[in-house]
């Protein structure tokens, strides 16, 4: 079974070609981590999974399903889940609001019988809570279950939306730059999380990421982009030493 | 100060949170089950006023406060429920039934505006409902075949069996009441549900709701189909009790009146649909008796309630954007933690302008 | 041929009118590009402008153009202030807060215009040098009144584009609507460039109250109109003042149309077809740019 494959990938915003053609595929059980200076078109890509954007070419496919067309709220119900770069939560309700929304895929319930809130739903609410309090105690998030999200500190607010993207039960977790604006504790912790995902969740991970410490800790393989291109692929060590990669962060 | 020890996920989802509360809810219920006793036509006539636009409060506050859709035009839902209710009444329907059909007409025309209000947002979609207010006003002059245009339609009374309902009496009072109960349970239930956190999920963030399996098309349609059906229920009885309806009693100041009480009422929370609509109840009687007391050059004007109108809202979005209920909580938050209250809990941080427009 | 002098006539006289529907759109939209704040209350604030028009020409018997100026001095001191006591403190919260407000700020203005004494309900007018005055272009005979507006906006409009296009304050309006703790950094009095916006905006509305009045005389209710600035700001793209005045001469010549040719009532209700219609098929309006949110 083909887990996750991205082929030919072309899109353009204007005159600028942010993606040329690109594939690559993730293999189940592995954490692949994209990497590549700003603008290389990393989160592009990760915008195209999530269906917001229309490649002018190429396909996406899923466990075998091609998903290159299907709308946007699909996704989360074929097991994809993922976080954004500048945080996308829903700041007006509470971390256990947030997090229960993640349980949204799931729903079971239809509209008449919310309504009229028969055993059928609280039973379901019931189960939906327990799911969300084992990612609570999973990301120390107890003490701030019924804060507002308005009034998190950032670093905070990365565990919830990583929370909420957990409480989706995804196969394949989308990482969008997990550790940007955390400091090194909270990147070791985010660095443990992402290793208890693969291994005991058996979640596959795709991230964007740039702090190479946590890239060569966690990752099993790593692509690199450069101006919408693949221009590496392999083990961490390998892709961060290709003459290619080193010139496209260094310039020259 | 009281901290709430929980030891079941069964009491965040429950009703009354604690024992407390459901008590003195229970003293609400019995103290609203008094006024036909208690207190004269008057009163009584406004205290159905306040259950009816109670049940449009909810209606709005669902899709404006709850799903974020702002809507200036739901003197519409309002119209299109009174003027099902009439008409079917007229045609010989019996009352329970053209109740519903009013429900489900405005529904329907929810669903229609809903349809179309998926591709706007915010500002747009406000000026796309005030447009089609007006143009549903139109209608309702133009049509005269069904509405009878300006000239209007006189309003049959209710009734169940043999038994009339006096729109000012204490059984029209007992029902609105009950039906603005079952609104109420109805609203509570959908937003304790997943439908109440997509819908919330909408408001707050689009994208991320979509990631998540929200179908937007769909929950925008059904927030809007839920509101003007409450919506029209309460357009139903309205036209009770103004026993003759015309084109002219559902106009854009309506809408107007529906939106301000919502906000002033508290944005985002039941309870501040309530407030909301004893505000707007309360507001022309507590004029009426200041005008005894002021000198007769300020009280004889006509457009000092229009000029209180005004301050009020300019003074809530200013001081206490919350709305009453906002204020009421942080009242019970001073006295929850009193002497320990820090004057700082509220302060609003200073807000930059980042500009919506790349939505 | 009395067709189309007819058609002629209509097209004017919804050009004029259009023309008042123009510049209250761009008052919206110049306070809308500023601030993204909706300003529910410009039509009232027409309302105002041309009262205190009334005012000073009328009661007080000043020379039409000195009292016109004035008038729309004061006005625009008056959006001066308005800006800094009421708008200002409600920056950075919901939009829907600050549309709050401005709906807010039209009742204040509709209820103490009615309580004013020499203003009240009643129906006033301001007699203009044009009034009752005709010219004529071959068969076709124009009301002078409608001919000086169309000239007279031609003119405001310039003078709008020659400040934005090379005064520094035109750009620094346009950097603080969209970062302004960005503009703050660079040195933009964002306070003051805010208010003055809403100077020129509230300048605008009086100016297109003066020149309503003659034809649609002057009265507490009189800024109902700005409702129908709303399918004009749309239709042009909200974030477009060209945009808006073309937006605004479409409706009126639509409206003025649909009177004369289609049956009652649909005069009243065309700008909203209009309103409807784009925004079902081109939301961003005739000018505007679909955006979207970079996630």
């Amino acid at each position: 079974m083909t887990f996750f494959e991205a082929g030919d990938l072309t899109i353009s915003f204007g005159g600028l070609m942010a993606l040329d053609r690109v594939s690559f595929e993730v293999r189940q059980g592995e954490v692949c981590t994209i990497i590549g200076p700003n603008g290389a078109g990393k989160t592009t890509i990760f915008n195209l999974i999530s269906r917001l954007y229309e490649p002018s070419r190429g396909r996406l496919i899923f466990r075998d399903q091609d998903i290159t067309k299907a709308p946007p709220h699909r996704i989360g119900g074929l097991g994809i889940a993922r976080t954004f770069q500048n945080i996308e939560l829903f700041e007006h309700a509470t971390v256990l609001a947030n997090l229960l929304l993640g349980r949204h895929p799931h729903r079971t319930t239809t509209l008449l019988e919310e309504i009229l809130f028969l055993p059928r739903v609280r039973r379901a609410e019931l189960a939906h809570r327990e799911k969300v309090e084992e990612i609570i105690d999973f990301l120390d998030l107890q003490k701030h279950r019924d804060t507002m999200v308005a009034s998190l500190p950032f670093g905070v607010r990365k565990v919830v939306e990583l929370g909420r993207a957990l409480a989706v039960e995804p196969t394949l977790l989308l990482l969008d730059e997990p550790s940007s604006g955390l400091n090194v504790e909270e990147t070791d912790d985010m660095a443990f999380w992402i290793q208890d995902i693969r291994n005991a969740r058996g979640v596959t991970v795709l991230m964007v990421e740039h702090d190479m410490r946590l890239v060569s800790e966690v990752s099993d393989r790593v692509i690199a982009l450069d101006y919408g291109r693949v221009i590496a692929e392999g083990a961490p060590a390998e892709v961060q030493n290709h003459p290619e990669v080193v010139k496209a962060y260094l310039g020259g | 100060m009281r901290t709430l020890f929980k030891t079941d996920y069964n009491q965040d989802i429950r009703l009354f949170k604690h024992g407390g509360a459901a008590f003195w809810y229970a003293v609400l219920g019995v103290a609203l089950l008094m006024p036909p006793w208690l207190s004269g036509e008057y009163w009584l006539s406004q205290l159905g006023f306040v259950c009816i636009y109670g049940m449009a409060g909810i209606g709005l506050m669902l899709l404006s406060g709850y799903t974020g859709q702002i809507s200036l035009g739901h003197a519409a839902f309002f119209a299109a429920g009174a003027y099902a209710e009439t008409i079917l009444l007229t045609r010989g329907w019996p009352f329970p039934i053209t109740l519903l059909a009013a429900g489900l007409l405005a529904g329907a025309v929810g669903v229609g505006i809903g349809l179309r209000a998926l591709r706007l947002a915010g500002i747009y979609l406000a000026i796309a409902t005030l447009a089609f207010a007006f143009m549903v006003e139109e209608v309702l002059a133009r049509w005269v075949s069904v509405t009878n245009g300006n000239n209007g339609l006189t309003v049959p009374a209710v009734r169940i069996g043999s038994v009339e309902f006096n729109p000012a009496g204490a059984r029209f009072y007992y029902l609105v009441l009950g039906v603005l109960v079952l609104l109420m349970l109805a609203a509570i239930n959908i937003l304790r549900s997943p439908t109440g956190r997509a819908f919330v999920a909408i408001r707050d963030s689009e994208i991320a709701a979509q990631s998540l399996g929200v179908n937007l098309a769909w929950y925008k349609t059904v927030a809007f189909a839920i509101s003007a059906a409450f919506t029209g229920i309460a357009g139903a009885f309205y036209a009770h009790k103004l026993q003759f309806i015309s084109p002219e009693a559902f106009t854009i100041v309506l809408s107007i009146e529906l939106l301000v009480m919502v906000v002033v009422g508290g944005l985002g929370t039941l309870h501040g649909a309530i407030y909301g609509a004893v505000f707007i109840i309360v507001l022309p009687e507590v004029i009426g008796v200041a005008k005894d007391y002021v000198p007769a050059g300020i009280a004889g004007q006509p457009g000092l309630k229009s000029l209180l109108f005004g301050l009020i809202i300019i003074g809530f979005m200013l001081f206490e954007p919350l709305g009453i209920y906002g204020r009421w909580r942080k009242i019970q938050l001073y006295f929850d933690r009193f002497p320990l209250y820090r004057k700082g809990t509220f302060k609003r941080q200073k807000a930059y302008i980042r500009t919506e427009r790349l939505r | 041929m009395g067709d189309v002098v007819a058609f002629t006539q209509q097209v004017v006289s919804g050009t004029a009118i259009g023309c008042v529907y123009a510049l209250v759109a761009l008052g919206f939209v110049l306070i809308y590009k500023a601030t993204e704040v909706v300003n529910f209350a410009q039509g009232d604030i027409l309302m105002v402008g041309a009262f205190l028009a009334y005012t000073l020409i009328v009661l007080a018997g000043f020379n039409f153009w000195v009292g016109a100026l004035l008038a729309i001095g004061l006005t625009a001191v008056l959006g001066f202030f308005l800006e800094r006591l009421v708008v200002r403190p409600i920056v950075g919260q919901p939009i829907f807060a600050i549309v709050m407000v401005t709906i807010g700020i039209g009742f204040v203005a509709r209820s103490v215009a009615s309580m004013t004494p020499g203003w009240g309900v009643d129906t006033h007018f301001i007699e203009t040098p044009f009034y009752n005055k005709t010219v004529r272009w071959g068969a076709v005979v124009l009301s002078q009144d409608h001919v000086a507006i169309i000239l007279l906006t031609i003119l405001l409009c310039l003078v709008l584009f020659l400040f934005f296009r090379r005064t520094k304050l035109g750009i620094a309006m346009q950097a603080t609507s969209q970062n302004q703790l960005a503009a703050y950094y660079m040195g933009i009095p964002v306070k003051t460039v805010f208010s003055l916006v809403w100077a020129i905006s509230a300048g605008v509305a009086a100016f297109a109250g003066v020149l309503l009045a003659p034809i649609a005389f002057v009265h507490a209710n009189m800024g109902f109109i700005g409702i129908k600035a709303f399918p004009a700001a749309v239709l042009g793209g909200f974030g477009s003042i060209p945009g808006a005045v073309v937006g605004g001469l479409i409706i009126g010549v639509v409206e003025a149309l649909a009177g004369f040719y289609l049956p009652e009532g649909f005069k009243d209700v065309a700008a909203y077809i209009v309103l409807l219609l784009v925004l079902l098929v081109r939301p961003e309006g005739l000018f505007g740019e679909a955006t979207r949110k970079k996630v």
